[in-house]
């Protein structure tokens, strides 16, 4: 407070007067809301523990030089995070995971608008054909890994099981591959997985977007003499930019996280390393801390840097609604 | 729903007959994997070979399901015990938090909600160092309970999101008028919020126990053999390579522990629809 400010306040009584009263009244007002904080406030201390200060403390290990379970802490500087890239297997786990979020992100993202697209104006059987294409959400990974772990057998055409064997009962031989097994592509086929569980959930997504686009619009829009496909093209899908990016985080967020899936299906091999196998290989098999926490910290950036905008960009637009 | 309230706007019949197939030859797609495990779990040991399965048994045998249900059973205990405490927990603190952030919003609130949701995305794999040392040192490591702090403190971002955004359609002049008459905070909760709850309950509980029945990774990073959950025993039944793989037992294995939350699924779709909804923050 500067001096003026305090000789204004001090010549001028009405003013401190004013103030307070000022001071009842903001205690009336916390008597509104302190109760609501301190109800929250397990939650919130819960929170600040278990996400943020966790998350620190793993960053901690993330620079410290704790390469085996006795050693102090100590600081290195951040070398980890250089070090980790001479690693011999962790420019292949980055390659897998970002070939295995490319293709399972397009292609539930696809299949689940297509889906969308062809039940949008009612068909019959409808909720018949929601329940097939959602129910492999309530499934876990570890149940189905069983299954797909043998749908995706690469065993040689004399002895093919699977996929391959009914491709060649379907005289569709060509189509026989290496499935995960294959050392460039192998993280493509282990998104199919991924895409048959969640494509049934960004069609609910797009389901609910496309009907909630007001019919008018669409007749208004036929009225002016447009095809059906043009109502799509101009009414429709510019409608649906949020839905897509609502789906594009959750796929994106969880595609970067991917473990039950791989652990179930390959388990740790080096054809199928991703940061998340990683982390779980640095700590447990190789009892290395510091690695472990340094290729977390990565996947902690990767998800923020996707995620953060878009939270704030979501409560901010919902408080201007 | 328009659709049906609009016939006239139904795309002509070869159109939907076209739409009819494509869906059909999806739905069988998704199928492909339900029938090779609830084939394989039916066949006697002797048929349940790779190389046959696709055919159906020549004749029809429980014994995979027996054995299935010998070896999952602790396993099984335990993932009821997790599931169920767990989601109940998670209910009653989503509500709480959603009730205040809602209807009795303090300055930061805001904030305080948009920190939350962050808890909802972050790798797990991100704080499972310090976590496994805090349990530890809390002397709750590779315990039952142990497993449901984390389940819990974990849920709280999806739980919250999932009552505040079910309260935010409670009129805020019902808040109003009870405050008014003088009720205080949890009187209001009590005889005006509660009631009304069921549905927001419901989706909160479907959405957690699934995840939690559903969970390997902290099971597989904080547990212990005597309380992992049916996921873990799944996981280590699968193939050690040593002894030949029980196929029919193994598939029965994966369909039983299926089961729960597939049966939840299929009775109370509804609610898990609209938990997966909440997901998408404003789907």
């Amino acid at each position: 407070m500067t001096a003026s400010e305090e000789g204004l306040k001090a010549a001028d009584p009405g003013r401190r007067g004013a103030s307070e009263e000022h001071r009842p009244s903001f205690l009336r007002r916390a008597r509104r809301w302190l109760p609501g904080l301190l109800l929250v406030s397990p939650s919130i201390v819960a929170i600040g523990l278990f996400v943020y200060g966790l998350l620190f403390w793993n960053t901690r290990v993330a620079l410290s030089g704790k390469h085996d379970e006795v050693s102090e802490y100590g600081f290195d500087k951040g070398r980890n995070f250089v070090d980790l890239w001479d690693q011999p297997s962790w420019p292949g786990a980055v390659k897998h995971a970002l070939l295995f979020t490319a293709v399972f992100v397009v292609g539930a993202l696809v299949l689940g608008a297509f889906l969308a697209f062809l039940m949008d104006k009612g068909i019959r059987a409808e909720a018949g054909f929601r329940v097939v294409y959602l129910f492999p959400m309530a499934v876990s990974f570890i149940a189905s890994g069983v299954v797909w772990r043998w749908l995706m057998n690469p065993a040689p055409p004399q002895r093919a099981v699977g996929f391959n064997q009914l491709f060649d009962k379907l005289h569709l031989g060509f189509l026989s591959n290496s499935w995960w097994q294959n050392p460039d592509w192998g993280m493509a086929a282990m998104a199919l997985p991924a895409i048959w569980q969640m494509s049934g959930y960004v069609m609910a997504l797009y389901l609910a977007g496309f009907r909630s686009v007001p019919e008018d619009l669409r007749e208004a829009a036929r009225v002016d003499g447009a095809s059906e496909w043009k109502v799509y093209r101009y009414v429709v899908f510019p409608q649906l930019r949020p839905v897509t990016l609502s789906a594009l985080i959750i796929l994106g967020h969880i595609s970067l996280k991917v473990f039950d899936l791989i652990m179930a299906i390959a388990g740790k091999q080096i054809i199928t390393y991703v940061p998340a196998i990683a982390t779980y290989v640095e700590i447990f098999d190789r009892h290395d801390p510091a690695n472990g926490a340094t290729i977390a910290t990565y996947m902690l950036v990767a998800v923020a840097v996707l995620v953060i905008p878009y939270l704030v960009w979501s409560v901010r637009s919902e408080r201007t609604r | 729903m328009t659709a049906v309230g609009a016939p006239g706007r139904r795309s002509s019949g070869a159109v939907q007959a076209v739409k009819l197939a494509v869906l059909l030859a999806f739905v069988l797609l998704f199928l492909i994997p339900v029938y090779v495990l609830v084939v394989t779990s039916f066949k006697p040991l002797d048929e349940a070979d790779p190389s046959s399965a696709w055919s159906l048994p020549s004749h029809w045998s429980t014994s995979g399901w027996g054995a299935a249900w010998d070896t999952l059973k602790p396993g099984l205990e335990n993932s009821v015990k997790i599931a169920v405490s767990g989601s109940l927990i998670s209910a009653v603190l989503g509500s709480l938090n959603g009730y205040v952030l809602s209807k009795w919003r303090f300055p930061g609130a805001d904030v305080v909600f948009t920190l939350f949701l962050f808890g909802m995305f972050i790798p797990y794999q991100a704080v499972m160092i310090p976590l496994a040392g805090l349990l530890t040192d809390m002397e709750l490591s590779g315990t039952i309970r142990g497993l449901v702090l984390a389940h819990v403190v974990y849920g709280i971002p999806i739980c919250t999101l999932i009552f505040r955004n079910y309260y935010v359609t409670i009129p805020d002049e019902l808040i109003e008028a009870s405050r008014v008459d003088g009720a205080g905070m949890l009187r209001t909760y009590w005889s005006v919020v509660l009631p009304v709850s069921a549905p927001a309950f419901a989706v909160t509980l479907i959405w957690q126990f699934t995840s939690m029945w559903n969970d390997f990774l902290f099971a597989v990073f904080l547990g212990a053999p005597d309380s992992w959950p049916v996921t873990v025993m799944l996981n280590n039944t699968a193939g050690s390579g040593a002894v030949a793989v029980q196929y029919n037992q193994q598939m029965a294995s994966a369909l039983l522990a299926s089961l729960p939350t597939l049966l939840v699924y299929l009775l109370l779709g509804r609610f898990f629809m609209r938990g997966l909804m909440a997901g998408a923050l404003k789907g």
